[in-house]
């Protein structure tokens, strides 16, 4: 059993708080580090794998502090998210590298290089290497060793949907050895995809934690906006209201249109169509108004 | 205190970089001047130590001193990829020792031996000269490495600062300053060459005891920091 736990830390940059008192702890298991850009995501995973110190609290793993301790390294995997590789040595020589800055040989290169599948291409220069194939060497390079504990950041970016597949299959089967894989992203389908468990992080601060199901309820659940334009709006506003899955019906004059707050997102948008059919009104719009993924996040911020 | 796995790393990022041309095209300059000027001039040892302490040491072994110290560990700080070595188990020290010593032999091998040759080519080491700015330039290597080595731990700007040391302060400064060539790594380096060769023809403003003090306690306190430096570099997310 391997976990990282984070104890109300926080992080500030001059006068900028990247990182807002969270307090959580990652398990065995795959875990997603969900946030839109700029929620303070890398900030927590540098915090993690040793490379920034809190400003305030602690990060430990199974108690050990991981800031200025490099035999940490023993136990943790590093996929970061930048490109520069050394890129002047062709992919064996690279995870050789590493795995002797671990005290290792060939071997465990090799063996890392099979479990990502890139022999077929460790005699080229990195240099020469698609941006799935660098990502492919650099989880090489973080598994030479063996670790407990993997962490990564946005390991999905730039990637075609097939390496995409391939990685979150290595990932799935490094959870399912029981490591503590850890991974960004600020797209929702990723992590439903792959993790587990999420956390979800807005703003510096942890906006929610737990099962995918329960954040997925939580975000469908939300009230939703919606801009609605009918043959007869104050007909259909009427008729709406009189539903508890609608909490609000604003008239729009200017835009000739009906703001609609539903809370109750499934029985709403089953409701909708039926009303206006049975009150002969004709739909001409309707579109979610606030369906950006930073909606959904600041909503659950406030959750 | 060594790792042989950081020292290929560091060699050959330094090497196979564009700035590595300018490491050999400065000792290859300093020959072609040598033979030029043992060509129109004859052998003579005032000339012979005009041009090893004027070009080689003055200019030459500060420049690959900048182009060695810092691009052993600038670059990898720069685009990121140090963290390959930093998220592993190995002591920081070790890290920084390790490039120090590839930075002073790469320093040494483009400055010394250049000098040596083209102290041979100018007057046939009359009176000691090659060999003693040879020795200037060992020695020289050694701290200038360290120091350059610490600036490009410390600051993305490594490259201008260590210019701006190596060709105004130790250059200018020094010719119009007297204080400032008492903290000068020429001088000290100077001061051994003098022991060395013995005559006057090679002379420092700085004893050589002294010297001796400066010379250790810069490249042991720059390496101690730059170690220091490296425990806490923080690689700050792009976001």
């Amino acid at each position: 059993m391997t976990s990282i736990n984070i104890d109300h830390v926080s992080r500030w940059f001059g006068n900028v708080v990247a990182v807002n008192d969270i307090t959580m702890t990652i398990g065995p298991g795959v875990t997603g580090l969900l946030g839109p850009n700029g929620a303070g995501k890398s900030t927590l995973i540098n915090m993690m794998g040793g490379f920034l110190a809190p400003s305030n609290g602690s990060v430990t793993l199974d108690g050990q502090p991981i800031w200025r301790n490099e035999q940490i390294y023993r136990h943790i995997g590093i996929v970061p998210e930048r490109e520069a590789m050394y890129d002047f040595l062709t992919g064996l020589e690279f995870v050789v590298a590493n795995a002797e800055l671990h005290g290792l040989g060939k071997k465990a290169a090799q063996q890392a290089l099979a479990t990502v599948e890139m022999e077929y291409a460790q005699d080229r220069k990195i240099s020469t290497y698609s941006k799935g194939m660098r990502q492919r060497v650099k989880m090489a390079s973080a598994l030479v060793h063996d670790p407990s504990v993997l962490l990564l950041d946005e390991p999905f970016n730039g990637m075609d949907p097939r390496q995409r597949m391939q990685l979150m299959d290595l990932l799935r089967r490094m959870g399912d050895e029981g490591r503590t894989v850890l991974f960004s992203s600020h797209i929702l389908e990723e992590v439903e995809q792959l993790a587990s468990h999420i956390e979800v992080i807005v703003a510096g601060r942890h906006a929610a934690s737990g099962d995918f199901r329960k954040i997925r309820r939580l975000m469908t659940d939300r009230p939703h906006r919606y801009l609605v334009r009918s043959s007869d709006d104050r007909a259909l506003a009427a008729a709406l209201i009189a539903d508890p899955s609608t909490a609000g019906i604003e008239v729009d004059l200017k835009e000739g249109a009906l703001r609609i707050q539903a809370v109750d997102f499934g029985r709403f948008t089953v409701l909708l169509p039926k009303v206006a059919q049975a009150h002969g009104i004709r739909l001409l719009t309707v579109s979610p108004s606030d369906e950006s993924l930073e909606s959904v996040f600041s909503y659950l911020v406030a959750a | 205190m060594y790792d042989p796995t950081v020292a290929r790393l560091t060699y050959r990022a330094l090497l196979g970089r564009r700035r590595a041309l300018i490491l050999f095209a400065l000792p290859v300059l300093l020959v072609v001047i040598a033979a030029l000027v043992r060509g129109l001039t004859g052998a003579d040892d005032q000339t012979a130590s005009d041009v090893l302490g004027g070009f080689a040491l003055a200019t030459m072994v500060p420049l690959i001193g900048v182009i060695a110290g810092t691009g052993a560990i600038g670059p990898e700080i720069d685009d990121g990829s140090v963290v390959y070595l930093l998220s592993k188990p190995i002591k920081r020290p070790t890290i920084i020792f390790t490039k120090l010593i590839v930075a002073v032999a790469v320093t040494m091998v483009f400055s010394a031996v250049p000098t040596l040759i083209a102290g041979l080519i100018l007057n046939g080491n009359g009176q000691q000269i090659a060999v003693a700015y040879t020795i200037a330039a060992l020695v020289a290597s050694i701290a200038y490495a360290a120091i350059f080595l610490l600036l490009g731990t410390v600051t993305r700007h490594a490259v201008v600062f260590g210019l701006v040391y190596a060709l105004v302060w130790e250059a200018l400064f020094g010719s119009l300053v007297a204080g400032a060539r008492t903290l000068s790594v020429q001088q000290w380096s100077l001061a051994v060459a003098h022991k060395v060769s013995g005559g006057d023809l090679v002379t420092s403003d700085v004893g050589l005891p002294l010297a001796t003090v400066f010379l250790v306690a810069v490249t042991v306190l720059a390496t101690w920091y730059a170690g220091q430096k490296l425990r806490t570099l923080k690689l700050a997310g792009e976001e």
